[in-house]
């Protein structure tokens, strides 16, 4: 079986502006999402309390929200979780008293709603939130970092500006997406987004080897053409991967369990996004940050030439003639 | 050609390395190293813990005037104004000939700070002794809590330092809410037993006197447990505490109520006995945590060093209280910093939905990559069992645990390893096109993609590092299994599948059905 016709070589490069303005567009529309609407911060970062409860019998949200009413837990939201059974119950405060928490108190205050079991209470003091908040956005400045430092020595400098700017892209129209449909971010979330920037530069890099491979061997001297056919010749891999692993995502997605929908979702987003970015935005940034083959080929030719130079002292100097 | 090949030789090596160390896992023998579930699968307690150790330095300091007492008593100095303020312990020497002897008694006290004005000393912590007792109360901290849970009979309690002043206490093995709390109650209960004199100058002025007003006698207002009204004016000095304990047992007296009997040991028993000989028809106040327990008359000398604590416990209550009082007291309160606990029932749930999530994605997988690749597809479905039988065997044999985002992160390796041959088949499948020969091509295919596959997992894996150095708990977990599955997937991906296909050339060469065995023509 095949799935593109293999001796095509699409041209995308002629239609690299209107690609590069619909990204620009998303990413935009993230970022206007993000500053206005905010991205709703879970307890690992904010801080706080859940209590996720499950009643032998569909659970009664309006009671358990008049029942919260009266006590000092009244801004706690209240929601379905997963099933009609199980309930969340969100706590802005924390309690730093360890032999009555927020959870031992809940029992109490809920004892009148109904038979139910508290199946977890996960409670993140601010010092802990703060803490967490601070090592995820190092994590992720310092991949990038990684990332940058390693393309350009892999590849060329331009290769890892445009890896990068298709990274951030693919990070922001997700965190748009995480921002829109109101996930939760914890930490699982930060694990989704760092996967993304490791799967996305993947693509990006399997694309990018094959412009490498095609400026060092292939005649032609028109970036675009390169490019061009790079992409077409990876397009069945790039299509065949993003499928395996989409297959894979969306069965978490749908029976993985309410626990991992963020993080399920967040792939989910980021796949999709990933694989245009790859084979639509990151070579075109290459090409608009003007990529030069033949500055490349002489740059080559140039380390090859001093290399030679280098041996040929080296012998001359074994040989005792300087 | 060759059916004997290194690769196929290390391939077939790492299959039944995978196979025979992930068995204890996946059968769940008995004996064998096996992945250890993580809490948010198998369910239990997870906490960070704060010491507030000030505390520490505070009660430090109240010892040192506790000794300043006694010894000025055991040689008859006559010491005036003894007190405690804040951070330093202030008293007057009333007789200058006797300063000497003063002085060569502080010098046995280790990092004292000593400042003399005449006859007024002030004695303060050097700062190299505050951070020695900050440190030490934590490891101490932790010491007292493995024993209180140890004592509790919990199975495999986790108790570690993190940090300066943090500790990680992790229990899998509360099953209930019921026992969680008792636990949790267990770990936060100072524990901190003190006998002290009741003032009794001025015990009558209890109920109108300030705290203020108290501390200017160096008394202290202490309440009652039983009933918060009734309340007792004690010498903030305390005679003895509970670091002189060495035994704790629960016992019931006449009227049957559980008491705790407790044991000091020589030192304490001597100072016990010299004073309650001197204090007789005097009030003696056993003081909890703070709180008086009871506050008996002395009526004679008590030698021998033992005592006991009455005063409305449950049975279980006191046993708890007795266990605190023998693995020693905290040497400071602890906060709760995070906390995250999961029912066993949920642990369960979540594994069903993983293990659904994971057969049903890699049967897709699978199915897909055979529709597309025919024979080749095989050849990489067998490289992706191998692998994940390896990521089983390398977490058991390091006693990796495995949490819910690990469980995610083998999922996502599953798409990921199968990247690799499908980047190899693709470039097998070009090389064909072109008319190459097979075995040239399948050579050529692999050389040209390898500069591809790895420059992309090295980013990955470096990724991933970054990831368990920044991460924490779960997201560590999720780091190391995609870090196993990214190097796995390079012996069984790559290596692997190169290994069979030099082993099967000469029958893919007589066949010559590139269509059967890579699903082009």
């Amino acid at each position: 079986m095949e799935m593109f016709k293999t001796d095509t070589i699409y041209d995308f490069m002629s239609k690299r502006l209107p690609f590069l303005g619909l990204s620009g567009l998303l990413v935009i529309a993230s970022i206007v999402l993000l500053l206005t609407k905010g991205v709703n911060f879970g307890i690992d970062f904010a801080g706080g309390t859940i209590v996720q409860v499950k009643y032998e019998q569909p659970a009664p949200i309006d009671k358990i929200r008049e029942t919260l009413k009266q006590t000092k837990y009244t801004n706690s939201s209240i929601t379905e979780f997963g099933s009609p059974e199980e309930v969340v119950i969100r706590v802005t405060g924390t309690s730093n008293d360890l032999a009555n928490d927020i959870g031992d108190e809940m029992h109490k205050i809920l004892a009148s709603t109904g038979n139910f079991e508290v199946r977890r209470v996960d409670m993140v003091g601010p010092k802990v939130g703060g803490e967490l908040r601070e090592k995820g956005l190092m994590a992720l400045t310092l991949s990038l970092i990684v990332i940058l430092a390693y393309v350009s020595f892999r590849f060329e400098w331009r290769f890892a500006v445009a890896s990068i700017l298709a990274l951030i892209h693919d990070i922001t129209i997700a965190l748009g997406a995480i921002s829109l449909f109101s996930i939760e971010v914890n930490l699982d979330i930060l694990a989704a987004i760092l996967t993304l920037l490791g799967y996305s530069l993947n693509d990006t890099i399997i694309v990018f080897d094959r412009i490498r491979e095609g400026v060092q061997t292939l005649k032609e001297s028109v970036l675009e053409s390169v490019v061009n056919e790079s992409v077409s010749k990876t397009l069945s891999r790039t299509t065949l991967t993003s499928l395996t692993t989409f297959f894979v995502v969306v069965t978490l997605f749908l029976f993985g369990g309410e626990i991992i929908h963020g993080f399920a979702f967040t792939m989910l987003v980021g796949i999709i996004v990933g694989t245009y970015s790859s084979i639509f935005v990151a070579a075109s940034f290459l090409v608009q940050l003007k990529f030069s083959i033949s500055d490349f080929r002489a740059k080559e030719a140039e380390k090859l030439k001093r290399q030679k130079e280098k041996e040929k002292m080296r012998a001359m100097y074994e040989q005792g003639t300087v | 050609m060759k059916i004997f090949n290194y690769r196929l030789v290390i391939f077939t090596l790492s299959i039944i390395f995978g196979i025979v160390f992930s068995i204890p896992s996946i059968m769940q023998t008995d004996s064998g190293k096996k992945i250890s579930l993580g809490l948010d699968l198998q369910g239990g307690l997870h906490m960070l813990l704060g010491v507030n150790t000030q505390e520490a330095v505070t009660s430090k300091i109240k010892t040192i005037a506790t000794t300043v007492k006694y010894f000025s008593d055991d040689e008859e100095l006559l010491i005036d104004a003894l007190s405690i303020n804040g951070e330093s312990v202030t008293f007057t020497v009333l007789d200058a000939d006797e300063i000497p002897k003063m002085d060569e008694m502080l010098k046995q006290i280790k990092g004292l700070d000593i400042s003399k004005d005449e006859l007024n000393y002030t004695l303060r912590l050097t700062t190299e002794d505050i951070a020695k007792t900050k440190d030490l109360a934590v490891a101490q901290a932790v010491e007292t809590i493995r024993n209180r849970l140890d004592q509790f009979g919990l199975s495999e309690p986790t108790v570690v330092r993190q940090g300066a002043t943090d500790i990680v206490v992790e229990l899998p093995g509360i099953k209930t809410v019921e026992d969680e709390k008792a636990a949790r109650e267990l770990i936060s209960k100072p524990a901190n037993l003190e006998l002290m004199a009741v003032d009794e100058d001025r015990a009558d002025q209890v109920y109108t006197m300030t705290a203020s007003g108290a501390a200017q006698y160096g008394d202290i207002i202490l309440e009652s447990t039983d009933d918060a009204n009734v309340k007792y004016l004690v010498k903030e000095i305390p005679i003895l505490n509970g670091s002189q304990v060495i035994d704790a047992q629960v016992a019931f007296d006449q009227s049957n109520q559980p008491i705790i009997n407790f044991t000091l040991n020589s030192t304490g028993a001597r100072i016990f006995g010299e004073f309650t000989g001197k204090s007789v028809g005097k009030r003696l106040a056993v003081v909890l945590d703070g709180k008086v327990y009871s506050a008996p008359n002395i009526r004679e000398r008590i030698g021998g060093g033992s005592g006991q604590i009455s005063g409305g416990f449950t049975v279980v209550e006191a046993g708890n209280v007795a266990i605190a009082l023998r693995s020693g007291a905290l040497p400071a309160s602890v906060n709760l910093l995070e906390k995250r606990s999961v029912g066993p029932s949920l642990g369960a749930d979540s594994i069903k939905a993983s293990m659904i999530a994971l057969i049903s994605g890699f049967l897709l997988v699978f199915v897909f990559m055979v529709i597309y690749y025919r024979r080749a597809g095989v050849i990489a479905n067998i490289a992706l069992v191998t692998n994940i039988f390896i990521i089983i065997a390398v977490m058991a044999m390091f006693g990796a645990t495995l949490t819910l985002p690990g469980m995610a992160g083998i999922v996502l390796t599953v798409g990921m390893a199968v990247d690799a041959n499908v980047i190899i088949s693709e470039r097998i499948r070009e090389l064909l096109r072109e008319g190459m020969s097979i075995p040239k091509a399948i050579e050529d295919g692999y050389s040209n993609a390898m500069r591809a596959i790895l420059d992309a997992n090295v980013t990955t894996l470096l990724v991933a590092v970054i990831l368990y150095a920044y991460g924490t708990g779960p997201i560590k977990g999720f780091a190391v299994t995609i870090s196993i599955g990214i190097l796995a997937s390079m012996l069984t991906a790559i290596l692997g599948t190169h290994g069979i296909y030099e082993a099967l050339l000469s029958k893919i060469m007589k066949d010559k059905d590139t269509k059967k065995w890579f699903g082009v023509k």
